[in-house]
């Protein structure tokens, strides 16, 4: 019951964050501290994940190819399809999840028990929309272009990692790059990641959003959404896949 | 002038506010009274509208505040300031950016009129160049008055303060007290302040109201809530002994 409760919270919420902003020049301002705050400052993370997890997938797909009979550059086409298909979209959106989703709960649900929402409310300004609208619409800008910054990193951490190792050359990982290319993965991958940017954004703002109580109840609210964005994500990811690639 | 009108609140099967009626005068520092738990801070946030009323009417000079959806009501809270009990400063802005920001939100004023302006307010609460602190850098005497100078930014016609002078040595409340007083009479503004502070009330409070079990229990002034010979009223006012010595002097004096 609660659940269906909270579902129906959250599509009202949805539905406040929505409403025109009270100045456009304000918006515009928030909007772009809210890219530094979410997109440029999860660069560095972004940037060491994918070139481990590009170099580590390089690594275990030729530790696997034990077959003669499999071509050397399948390391660079395994590479390249579980980059695109699922590690950049999705696993670095479950890790983002954690560093942007519970920054988001934790701010905004600080903001609620120290009654700085309640200020808003009472000035007449439209929380919600002043609050969480600059920032799901920085995420859903700046995530597809972190999704792309992390796929050219991981496919580069993959061919140091098999040049380094001597696993293979340069020509082969790249000619595994470009085998059978299908340029509507890249489509998929972004899509998923503007659903993701989402999800992670407005599950975490509803649950810092209604947070009741004090420090502890922030503590939950931020480690909820952390905990249901992730869960979110791995839904949205298999209906997205179903929808999308079959 | 703010009128409530038999307003009733319940949090689940707690019922909170039971037919409360109750006005408050333009111009005057109208206070709301009471011990902990009666329901004085949910009344504040049922005629701002931060809570819902399940039942009655709160309007603001003839307007039904109640009737209204959140976007009318909106255009009401423009004419509101309301000082919080932890004072609710934003803590990622400066003193300045604090003040300014009802003013960026809702005027076309420029900058240097801005400026003017949160300087003025900043004068009025004496905290003239600390425009450039952070509310963290402040003390907690001089976040109530930068929260001060936030809720008069915008000129209102309503202002609300929620226990101004919890948490503040006597020395800094009396200052507080006095500039909530000089505030309400120099702007003509409706002032509602919550307060357990006895001093306050003998100092600043035009019309006293007392809530006791979720009711207007008494109203009147600052003097005859001393000459009342309503029990809960004297077991309210008179709990510490150093009142309960002034009044026998008073009534040896009578």
């Amino acid at each position: 019951m609660k659940v269906l409760v909270n579902i129906g919270k959250y599509f009202m919420m949805l539905g406040i964050v929505f409403s025109k902003p009270e100045k456009w020049k304000i918006f515009r301002v928030r909007l772009f501290n809210e890219i530094e705050a979410i997109g440029i400052k999860s660069l560095p993370i972004v940037t060491i994940l994918s070139v481990f997890m590009g170099a580590v997938i390089s690594l275990q797909t030729a530790s696997n190819m034990d077959s003669p009979l499999l071509p050397e550059y399948t390391i660079g086409f395994i590479t390249r399809s579980s980059t695109i298909l699922e590690f950049s979209p999705t696993i670095l959106s479950l890790i983002l999840a954690g560093k942007i989703g519970s920054n988001i709960a934790s701010e905004i649900g600080t903001m609620r028990v120290t009654e700085q929402i309640d200020a808003l409310e009472t000035m007449g300004v439209n929380s919600l929309s002043y609050l969480v609208l600059p920032k799901l619409s920085a995420a859903v800008l700046f995530f597809p272009i972190i999704t792309i910054y992390s796929i050219v990193l991981s496919l580069i951490g993959g061919w140091i990692a098999i040049i380094s190792s001597n696993l293979s050359t340069t020509e082969t990982y790249v000619l595994g790059l470009r085998s059978f290319f299908v340029l509507g993965n890249i489509g998929y991958a972004l899509v998923k990641t503007v659903v993701f940017a989402f999800v992670i954004v407005s599950i975490s703002s509803f649950y810092g959003y209604y947070t009741k109580g004090g420090a502890l109840d922030v503590g939950r609210s931020s480690t909820q959404a952390v905990v249901i964005s992730s869960i979110v994500i791995l839904i949205c990811n298999f209906f997205l896949t179903q929808m999308i690639l079959l | 002038m703010i009128e409530v009108k038999n307003i009733n609140k319940s949090f689940g099967s707690n019922k909170i506010l039971k037919d409360l009626s109750a006005s408050f005068q333009t111009g005057k520092v109208n206070m709301i009274i009471g011990q902990s738990g009666q329901g004085k801070s949910v009344l504040a946030k049922c005629i701002v509208g931060l809570h819902e009323v399940d039942e009655g009417v709160v309007s603001y000079d003839g307007r039904n505040f109640s009737e209204l959806d959140n976007f009318q009501r909106r255009e009401i809270r423009k004419e509101i300031g309301m000082l919080f009990q932890g004072s609710a400063l934003f803590d990622s802005m400066t003193v300045e950016e604090n003040i300014m920001f009802p003013l960026k939100m809702f005027t076309d004023m420029s900058k240097k009129e801005m400026l003017e302006r949160v300087n003025f307010c900043l004068d009025r609460v004496n905290l003239s160049g600390k425009n450039k602190l952070l509310p963290a850098e402040c003390s907690g005497g001089m976040q109530k008055r930068i929260g001060i100078a936030r809720a008069i930014a915008m000129k209102p016609k309503y202002l609300f303060c929620d226990e101004p002078n919890s948490g503040l040595d006597p020395r800094t409340s009396i200052v507080i007290d006095n500039l909530i007083k000089e505030i309400t009479y120099e702007f003509n503004i409706t002032t509602v302040v919550i307060s357990h502070d006895m001093n306050s009330v003998i100092e600043i409070g035009d019309n006293i109201i007392f809530i006791h079990e979720g009711q207007n229990w008494w109203n009147g002034d600052r003097n005859s809530i001393i000459k009342t010979d309503n029990k809960e009223i004297n077991d309210f006012v008179y709990a510490s002994e150093f009142m309960g010595r002034i009044k026998l002097l008073m009534q040896k004096n009578l």
